[in-house]
């Protein structure tokens, strides 16, 4: 199947969403993202039993802090579909990419050209 | 005698006594205290003030009591742990004594969530029951609770509250042994509208002798009408009311007044089955903000009048009953 | 453990408002075990503090440092130091921690980025609930290992009231009655002689009524 989902839409593949983190999804934000998707398996079908359920837990945490920093919740979604559900997953990327045009470029877009503030690497342990 | 207080008289001579509550104004507006205790006056033995109920500030009890005292009404102190810690309880126990108040009820108090400070510091210094063992202390020894003698004994009759129908109902006769053992002199119950339960817990009482050892006055409620019975079913705290009264309730006529007379009709029927159980001295009539319903639920059970005996004939050993 | 919680970010936002160079501090302590205040924590918000800044196209300078703990004079020696030329520091850890890095640390302000709420237990992952009030004069003998002060919303020594419900307190449903669970537990221990016995007026003097506390220990020094 050759399914169309529109440009500008980059994947980062993850051997399972139970390795997303909060701190790194705020990352991706700060980066310049002005949506993230993340796409995890069926709930019961984690190959590594939990780790899609963790994933929601951790995105609902990062949309709330995404909320009081004014960057906007809905930017962030998790999605679960399994590996062979391709028009599922052409009609999410579709939906998400509407939602995110709707609400307009990520607001750190207009300072860029001032040059705000840019994310350093994640710092070790004892800083 | 150990206050000479009319209520401490009435029960000494042996009649089944009468008492009820005002609860003070949300302001200090003396009027409308003198204007509650005149619908009671001549149909209570004693009347309780109420002290910040449900956590919501009202005129302080000492003072509503010392304006009712004046009226010549015997007055019941009701005192909350919630507010004041050992040192302002005792200061008002001698203050009201000094005021000519003979008796007090020891609570622990209804929580300051419930009220309308929230953010108030709750004190629960000492509880309920070691305020009932300190003022008797301070009655009977002269002592206040960190040793030193006082300078004037606070003779009053000292009161405890008891619910029958709150958790855990396997403990309740042996806490109330607790209160007993601490001083409690009389003994107000929460409202009761289920009789077999409440003989139940009194026979509990009976069996383990407490019944003579303090005065047990059984709580009546008068119902207003159905919205009050089932708001008070569900959402108070310890109430208990069975499905045949709620019925009852709510199956009044819609007239203006149909479900006030039918609540009377029901206090009063619950008053005529109290009289008859073993162990209850009396009853103790709260009729929130209905007072004018006291002298119909005195009237209807045929307490009325109330009984005129002289403290000191009964503290000669002597009952002189003038009623 | 001492339990803390986030405080509202908001709140964080507005304290930070006239610094562009922070460093967030973080403790293995307590605040590591209830998620409140670890390294973690350290990395989330230092994120959602650079996030806020970007929004307004303002700057900031964010430094992250996980410590021991705060609470022990040795552990706060490197502090002053990798502080840099931050201007302030945003403690995670618990009050106490953040009064003694403040003490330590003296040439900059040191704000807390947590409310310390109470002493208590994990009843399981991610559910914390007060256990302890400290009040220097421990009853838990006589009650079958259940505080009266901490677990009873009157701190009643001889109880339950009359709010007792159901086994829930009056004040909530989520709360149990700390009465109905040490007559429980007494019953099941086979103690209910403990339970008829007047438990005399608490000492409060022991707490903090009686004026900030504070233990020497001259063995120790």
């Amino acid at each position: 199947m050759r399914l169309e989902y529109p440009h500008g839409v980059r994947i980062v593949r993850l051997p399972c969403t139970g390795k997303t983190d909060v701190r790194t999804l705020l990352e991706t934000f700060l980066a310049g993202a002005d949506g993230v998707m993340v796409i995890g398996c069926l709930e019961g079908e984690c190959h590594y039993i939990r780790g899609n359920i963790k994933a929601r837990a951790r995105v609902a945490r990062t949309r709330k802090i995404l909320d009081e920093t004014r960057i906007g919740g809905e930017r962030l979604r998790m999605y679960n579909l399994s590996a062979s559900q391709a028009q599922r997953f052409a009609e999410a990327v579709n939906e998400m990419t509407d939602t995110v045009r709707a609400m307009g470029p990520s607001p750190l877009a207009r300072h860029r050209a001032l040059g705000a503030a840019t994310p350093s690497a994640p710092p070790g342990d004892e800083g | 005698m150990k206050s000479g207080s009319n209520l401490e008289a009435v029960l000494a001579a042996g009649h089944f006594a009468v008492t009820s509550e005002c609860g003070p104004p949300r302001g200090a507006d003396v009027e409308a205290v003198k204007k509650k205790a005149e619908l009671l006056r001549g149909h209570v033995d004693a009347c309780n003030i109420t002290d910040n109920q449900t956590s919501v500030v009202r005129m302080s009890s000492i003072a509503a009591c010392s304006i009712i005292r004046e009226m010549g009404l015997d007055a019941v102190m009701q005192m909350v742990c919630r507010d004041r810690n050992r040192i302002a309880l005792q200061s008002d126990i001698l203050g009201g004594y000094a005021l000519g108040i003979k008796n007090v009820l020891c609570l622990s108090g209804d929580h300051q969530t419930f009220g309308d400070h929230k953010q108030a510091k709750n004190v629960f210094d000492i509880d309920s029951i070691q305020l009932v063992r300190m003022v008797k202390r301070m009655r009977d020894e002269g002592k206040l609770l960190g040793g030193d003698d006082l300078q004037g004994r606070p003779r009053m009759l000292v009161g405890a509250a008891a619910n029958p129908f709150a958790d855990p109902f396997a403990i309740r006769a042996r806490r109330l042994k607790k209160k007993i053992d601490a001083g409690a002199d009389f003994i107000q119950t929460q409202c009761i509208y289920n009789i077999p339960k409440f003989k139940e817990w009194m026979k509990q009482v009976v069996d383990m002798g407490l019944h003579e050892r303090t005065a047990i006055l059984a709580g009546v409620t008068p119902l207003k009408s159905y919205k009050m019975a089932s708001y008070m079913a569900t959402s108070v705290a310890g109430m208990d009311i069975p499905a045949d009264v709620l019925e009852r309730m709510k199956n009044v006529p819609k007239d203006k007044g149909a479900g006030a007379a039918e609540g009377i009709k029901i206090a009063i029927e619950t008053i005529e089955q109290l009289k008859e159980i073993q162990g209850v001295r009396g009853v103790h009539l709260m009729a929130i903000e209905w007072e004018k319903a006291v002298k119909e639920l005195v009237k209807g059970a045929g307490l009325h009048p109330r009984p005129m005996v002289e403290a000191h004939d009964v503290a000669n050993g002597e009952v002189k009953d003038n009623g | 453990m001492i339990i803390a919680e986030q405080k509202a970010f908001e709140e964080i936002e507005k304290r930070l408002a006239p610094f562009t160079r922070v460093l967030v501090l973080g403790c293995k302590g307590c605040v590591t075990v209830c998620s409140a205040g670890g390294a973690k924590e350290v990395g989330i918000l230092a994120t959602a503090l650079k996030l806020a800044r970007a929004e307004h196209g303002l700057p900031i300078d964010v430094r992250e440092l996980t410590v021991e703990r705060q609470c022990d004079p040795e552990y706060l020696e490197p502090v002053a130091v990798k502080a840099g030329d931050a201007q302030v520091i945003l403690s995670m850890a618990c009050g106490a921690g953040v009064q003694l890095t403040a003490e330590r640390v003296l040439k900059l302000p040191v704000l807390p980025a947590v409310n310390t709420v109470f002493i208590g237990v994990a009843e399981k992952a991610g559910t914390y609930a007060e256990r302890c009030q400290a009040c220097g004069d421990c009853k838990l003998a006589a009650t079958g290992g259940i505080c009266p002060v901490a677990r009873c919303s009157k701190s009643i020594m001889n109880g339950p009231c009359g709010g007792s419900t159901r086994g829930k307190c009056e004040i909530s449903s989520d709360v149990p009655c700390g009465w109905q669970l040490i007559i429980d537990r007494l019953e099941a221990l086979g103690r209910m002689d403990l339970y008829d016995e007047i438990m005399d007026e608490a000492d409060w003097s022991t707490s903090r009524d009686g004026g900030p506390r504070r233990i020497v220990r001259e063995e120790l020094e």
